[in-house]
């Protein structure tokens, strides 16, 4: 949209710092979002993603690096930076007084849409959100996955070129979330850039484009999600031998394939081959060995390492076992990490 | 590439100062409507500031009123004038808590990205909050005549004294705009602005005469802005003499508005 930012990347971050007292939040951030695209920033509470997209949206100042977001620096630019911007931060920020409608049409007054235009956004949002009917309810009554969708809504009253969510999703049920998505999918259609943070790496997996690892103010690895997966090489060949008495011969077929032990269920019959990241190749030449071998199997099936495993080969910890958010001097709540979901 | 950004602005550079005034008004105007709503939706915002100065009202006309001699005049005469002051003065609770519960709730920091004047949130709060206040006095003012006080001036004094309170009100809730901001915690900006507000208007000339106080306080009661407001108060709606007492609560408000404004504008800049 529009020449401004040219062809470089709609948000670029270059060695970014910011400390909280002795804790130092952030300690050299790099990221580039290409223009139409979405990058997950993910890591667990406390690891730095809120701060930086705080300072992405002019709410704080870094104190070393810089950061730009459709090449307006957000330090020297920060008023033009907040026109072309949404933010729809973790606390479902909506006055709970005011109705569904009279938040947005109140968020595109303070955008400066005019009256109408503000009234005209408002109802198209209502609908797109699916909020029409409750429209015209105090936001108190709304569900939490309501208030979340509101929230959102008010972030994109102004159609942003970049849209920042700061884990759009925490606390919702897996229905909320689903709709959410639904949503967030939509608006990447239309071509805007979107950065997003999680601590749910399913989230991640399914949004983004590309992933950022973050931990300890620090990014630790960066890629598309297959890109990640391949780095630790975690993929797994199964499959189960119908006949027990076939086990033997089944593991002595594969065993070129396999990169550590294969793990053998005997009463099951199932067979687990970790195949490095050589993934369908894996696949397709163990389908071949078992075949030559004479062995007959069923359930054939290949998976790739979930982002739990990424995150744990990464850091060398669980993602939601971190300790808690540094203090930040007003009660943010710190969920815990649902990852059980995928 | 530091010099590619002015360049790169498409229509995005800094507006003129004509329309970001305008900005600056309409921004705040939006805002203010929005706090009036809730007034509107939540009467129970102003029963509750008007509740505590009504019982202290009662509480000072039948239980203390009658120990308490103000020489001349009727005691109710003397009480309802400065506790319209007081009352104005604590009505400016609801402005931090509100600012405070609106910043744990994120709504500000919303507001902080998006390009809103830096202005608007305060001026939006204080601008509905002096509707309140308002309101607050004019309940006082009902409940002082159904207790037996009589305005003794005329209809343009006793304007004056009303909009001399409601000012006083609105002085003080700057300062509590600022404490709202800086401390954050809703609950916490409770208790903070009873400790400081309820000595300040208690020792003060509002419901004793100063002279009857031991030096020490009396010194401090004598030096209170909320005793001057209180005397002007007397002075525009029952005829006391006014002394210096008018032209110096208008010389406090302005001091206490042109030291907390910008002090609230910067905390807000700063919150969260």
């Amino acid at each position: 949209m529009g020449e401004a930012g040219g062809s470089g990347p709609a948000v670029l971050v270059e060695g970014l710092t910011k400390s909280f007292g002795s804790v130092r939040a952030l300690r050299g951030i790099d990221l580039a979002v290409a223009r139409g695209r979405v990058l997950g920033l993910l890591g667990p509470n406390g690891s730095g993603k809120t701060t930086t997209v705080r300072i992405l949206t002019t709410l704080l100042e870094p104190d070393g690096g810089r950061a730009t977001v459709e090449g307006l620096d957000v330090v020297r630019h920060a008023v033009a930076v907040r026109r072309i911007i949404g933010l729809a931060n973790q606390q479902a920020a909506v006055d709970e007084t005011l109705t569904g409608r009279e938040n947005l049409e109140l968020a595109g007054r303070l955008y400066h849409l005019g009256r109408r235009e503000a009234r005209r956004r408002a109802a198209e949002l209502l609908e797109r959100l699916e909020l029409a009917e409750a429209a015209n309810r105090p936001a108190k009554t709304y569900s939490g996955g309501m208030r979340r969708r509101l929230d959102l809504g008010a972030s994109l009253v102004a159609h942003p070129r970049v849209l920042f969510l700061d884990e759009p999703t925490t606390g919702l049920d897996p229905r909320s979330r689903a709709d959410i998505w639904e949503i967030i999918r939509d608006l990447v259609a239309d071509g805007t850039t979107l950065l997003l943070t999680t601590q749910y790496l399913e989230e991640a997996d399914n949004l983004a484009d590309e992933i950022a690892v973050i931990d300890h103010g620090q990014v630790i690895a960066s890629g598309t999600p297959d890109q990640l997966k391949d780095r630790i090489g975690w993929d797994v060949v199964e499959f189960r031998v119908t006949q027990r008495e076939q086990l033997d011969l089944a593991i002595e077929a594969v065993r070129p394939l396999a990169t550590a032990r294969a793990e053998v269920d005997p009463r099951s019959g199932a067979v687990t081959v970790p195949v490095g990241s050589a993934g369908s190749d894996a696949l397709v030449d163990a389908v071949r060995r078992l075949d030559g071998a004479g062995v007959e199997i069923s359930d054939l099936a290949l998976h790739r390492p979930s982002l739990d495993n990424v995150f744990l080969a990464l850091t060398g910890h669980a993602a939601q076992d971190e300790a808690p958010a540094p203090k930040r001097g007003r009660g943010r709540k710190t969920y815990a990490a649902s990852t059980k979901e995928a | 590439m530091s010099t590619a950004a002015p360049a790169l602005l498409g229509g995005l550079e800094t507006p003129s100062l004509a329309s970001r005034a305008r900005w600056a008004v309409s921004d705040a105007a939006a805002l203010t409507r929005r706090n009036l709503v809730h007034l509107y939706r939540v009467p129970a915002l102003i029963v509750f500031t008007a509740i505590q100065p009504v019982m202290f009202t009662l509480l000072f006309r039948y239980v203390f009123g009658g120990a308490i001699h103000t020489g001349a005049g009727a005691y109710v005469d003397f009480l309802i004038p400065g506790i319209i002051v007081q009352t104005a003065s604590f009505a400016s609770f609801g402005t931090a808590v509100g600012l405070a519960q609106e910043l744990s709730a994120g709504v500000i920091e919303r507001f902080r990205s998006m390009p809103i004047a830096r202005s608007a949130v305060l001026v939006g709060r204080l601008a509905s909050d002096t509707l309140r206040i308002l309101l607050t006095v004019l309940i006082l003012l009902a409940v002082g005549y159904g207790v037996g006080f009589r305005i003794q001036t005329g209809a343009g004094q006793t304007i004056a004294m009303i909009l001399l309170s409601v000012g006083f009100g609105l002085a003080i809730s700057t300062v509590s705009a600022f404490v709202g901001l800086a401390v954050k915690d809703p609950e916490s900006v409770q208790s903070f602005a009873m400790i400081w507000l309820f000595p300040l208007t208690f020792a003060s000339g509002v419901f004793v005469p100063v002279q009857t106080m031991p030096h020490w306080l009396a010194d401090f009661a004598r030096n209170n802005p909320v005793t001057l407001f209180a005397e002007a108060a007397r002075a525009l709606s029952i005829g006391t003499p006014a002394g210096d007492s008018i032209w110096l609560s208008v010389v406090w408000m302005v001091a206490i508005v042109a030291v907390f404004v910008p002090l609230a504008v910067r905390a807000y800049r700063r919150a969260g």
